[in-house]
């Protein structure tokens, strides 16, 4: 066993929170820490990556500027090769879904992911997921591996910050043509509301049913002052738009008051919620997930509070 | 013209959680199960590119479980599949890359053009097993794919990556691919009685993985986990809620 490597993640040249994220966990693992980033002028993330808790950067140059699977693989592969690190660090993030599962099941690893605890047991690293929509966690281990590979979930970990003074590695690693090539990258459409500056969100879920109802919660926001924002499964049935989603797909909002009517909290809606802001959260499941970082929760029916709502802010 | 899918008839449970005596999970008389729903918007697509292509090749739904799993199956059947195969395997084993390369000893002998996978389970939300699985195969992918449009000539295909934020990657791939469906990529179709009631009578193939050997991790024990301290609950009707509601906002946004 020798060290970390976390592998950095970026996008249009801005280095990702998660990054950070990863450091962290890894100073927390101890050992030393080395950064792989991987990008066509590769230099010009080590100042930002030179933070405390990293030992070495090791620069990789790549012929695509944005990510391709093929690439960060065959690399990634080259490090382990080179460095045999007892861990290696990705964000559960849509990238590291790509590649991060095929280093593990090529090089025989042992893996998992949406990992958001981490300790050190006397033989070994226990590692923490969900299970069952979130309402079952497990405690995971890697008996008779001699490196783990973990997908990191986004936000479990506090960044690390403060200078570092990490030695620079450069690396030439041969890869061979990518097939899955990346083309263009296309934004979202904007959309004709900011859900990410209002102080108060009435957010709605799968519970509500049907599309008939969205005008009764859009009139509820209306009445309470309220924007309306949705969950995802609103998004993809096509009733409301991405601009109002809230979640990893989404927007990162921060209101002061997030109320949740029929949103069970799935890890991906809960993503999306950043902030001191308090929760309310009405559900008729007792067991679901958003309850679990709800300030307030109520199990009772959504129509009929919304109802009451209604009479109350008339 | 062949397309795998593969598909995962996931757990979803009740009020009441028990586990098994050792720990280690759910005991299954406490869920229920139903077809994951990336996996049938997986399947939807499947159906669609053959429908594109003109209505021609083959549409296979491959599983891995026990025998109850077969209602995921018949489900993809209905909705238009042709071939249903599942592998039998250890039911306890939730590890993607157990589960990645038990799939590619199914899947190897058919030698597809395309296979689709959901992004991830609703009871386990992995991300994991495509991409296991396209390493098993020694195929490329593309993992989160809110769009394919494939094209038979050239033996490429387009997919729109949806990245964090709702960002798009257009990314163009080598066929054969393993394609990691995400939802909101197709609605997929409702099949109709009749077709439920004849895809009850398809056979279904039973193939046995050796397994064992592949494997990423190792289930210590399972949880509940403790309720953070200070989520308070309201107690009483819509309307003592509704009030409480109303006056926490109120004291917040002040």
């Amino acid at each position: 066993m020798n060290g970390t490597l976390v592998v950095a993640e970026h996008l249009r040249g801005e280095l990702r929170d998660v990054t950070f994220e990863l450091v962290a966990a890894a100073a927390e693992i101890g050992g030393p820490v080395s950064v792989a980033v991987i990008a066509r002028d590769p230099s010009l993330f080590t100042d930002a990556l030179s933070v405390e808790g990293v030992d070495e950067i090791v620069t990789v140059q790549a012929e695509a500027e944005e990510f391709e699977n093929d690439v960060y693989q065959q690399v990634i592969e080259a490090l382990i090769e080179d460095r045999g690190p007892g861990f290696v660090l990705l964000g559960f993030t849509v990238n590291g879904m790509g590649y991060g599962p095929a280093v593990a099941a090529k090089l025989g690893l042992g893996f998992a992911s949406d990992v958001f605890r981490l300790s050190r047991e006397e033989d070994g690293l226990l590692a923490r997921r969900a299970f069952y929509g979130a309402k079952v966690h497990a405690e995971v281990d890697f008996p008779g591996k001699e490196r783990v590979l973990l997908m990191l979930r986004p936000g479990a970990w506090a960044p690390a910050e403060g200078r570092g003074d990490p030695t620079i590695t450069d690396l030439s690693v041969q890869v061979t043509a990518p097939r899955a090539r990346h083309l263009k990258l296309v934004d979202p459409p904007a959309g004709d509301v900011d859900i990410t500056a209002a102080d108060f969100l009435l957010s709605i879920g799968r519970g509500i049913g049907t599309r008939e109802e969205i005008p009764r919660f859009e009139a509820l926001a209306g009445k309470m002052g309220a924007t309306l924002s949705v969950s995802r499964p609103l998004v993809d049935a096509g009733w409301m738009t991405n601009a109002r989603q809230v979640g990893q797909s989404g927007k990162t909002v921060r209101p002061k008051v997030y109320l949740a009517l029929g949103i069970s909290g799935a890890v991906q809606h809960l993503a999306g919620i950043k902030g001191d802001g308090t929760i309310i959260a009405v559900n008729t499941d007792p067991e679901a997930a958003i309850f679990g970082v709800a300030r307030y929760g109520a199990v009772v029916d959504l129509f009929e509070v919304a109802e009451a709502l209604a009479e109350l802010f008339a | 013209m062949k397309i795998v899918v593969c598909v995962k008839h996931v757990a979803v449970l009740g009020d009441e959680i028990r586990f098994t005596t050792d720990e280690r999970d759910v005991d299954e008389d406490y869920y229920d199960r139903t077809l994951n729903e990336w996996d049938a918007c997986a399947a939807e697509e499947a159906l669609r590119i053959r429908e594109r292509l003109g209505g021609e090749g083959e549409v296979l739904v491959v599983t891995v479980g026990g025998p109850s799993a077969d209602v995921a199956l018949q489900r993809c059947l209905a909705m238009g599949a042709d071939r249903a195969v599942r592998i039998s395997f250890d039911q306890t084993v939730h590890d993607p890359i157990a589960i990645g390369h038990a799939l590619s000893e199914a899947i190897v002998p058919e030698q597809p053009d395309l296979v689709l996978v959901g992004v991830q389970s609703s009871d386990s939300v992995q991300g994991s097993t495509g991409t296991a699985l396209a390493q098993f195969l020694d195929l490329p992918r593309v993992a989160v794919v809110k769009k394919v449009e494939y094209d038979h000539a050239t033996r490429r295909a387009t997919c729109h990556r949806e990245l964090e934020g709702g960002l798009v990657d257009v990314v163009e791939v080598d066929t054969p691919a393993v394609l990691a469906i995400q939802t909101g990529i197709n609605e997929p179709r409702y099949p109709t009685f009749r077709a439920i009631k004849d895809a009850e009578r398809k056979e279904i193939s039973l193939v046995s993985a050796a397994g064992g050997a592949v494997s990423g991790y190792h289930v210590r024990r399972m949880f509940v986990p403790p309720k953070p301290e200070g989520a308070e609950m309201l107690d009483g009707g819509p309307a003592d809620v509704a009030r409480r509601i109303a006056e926490i906002v109120k004291e917040r946004l002040a």
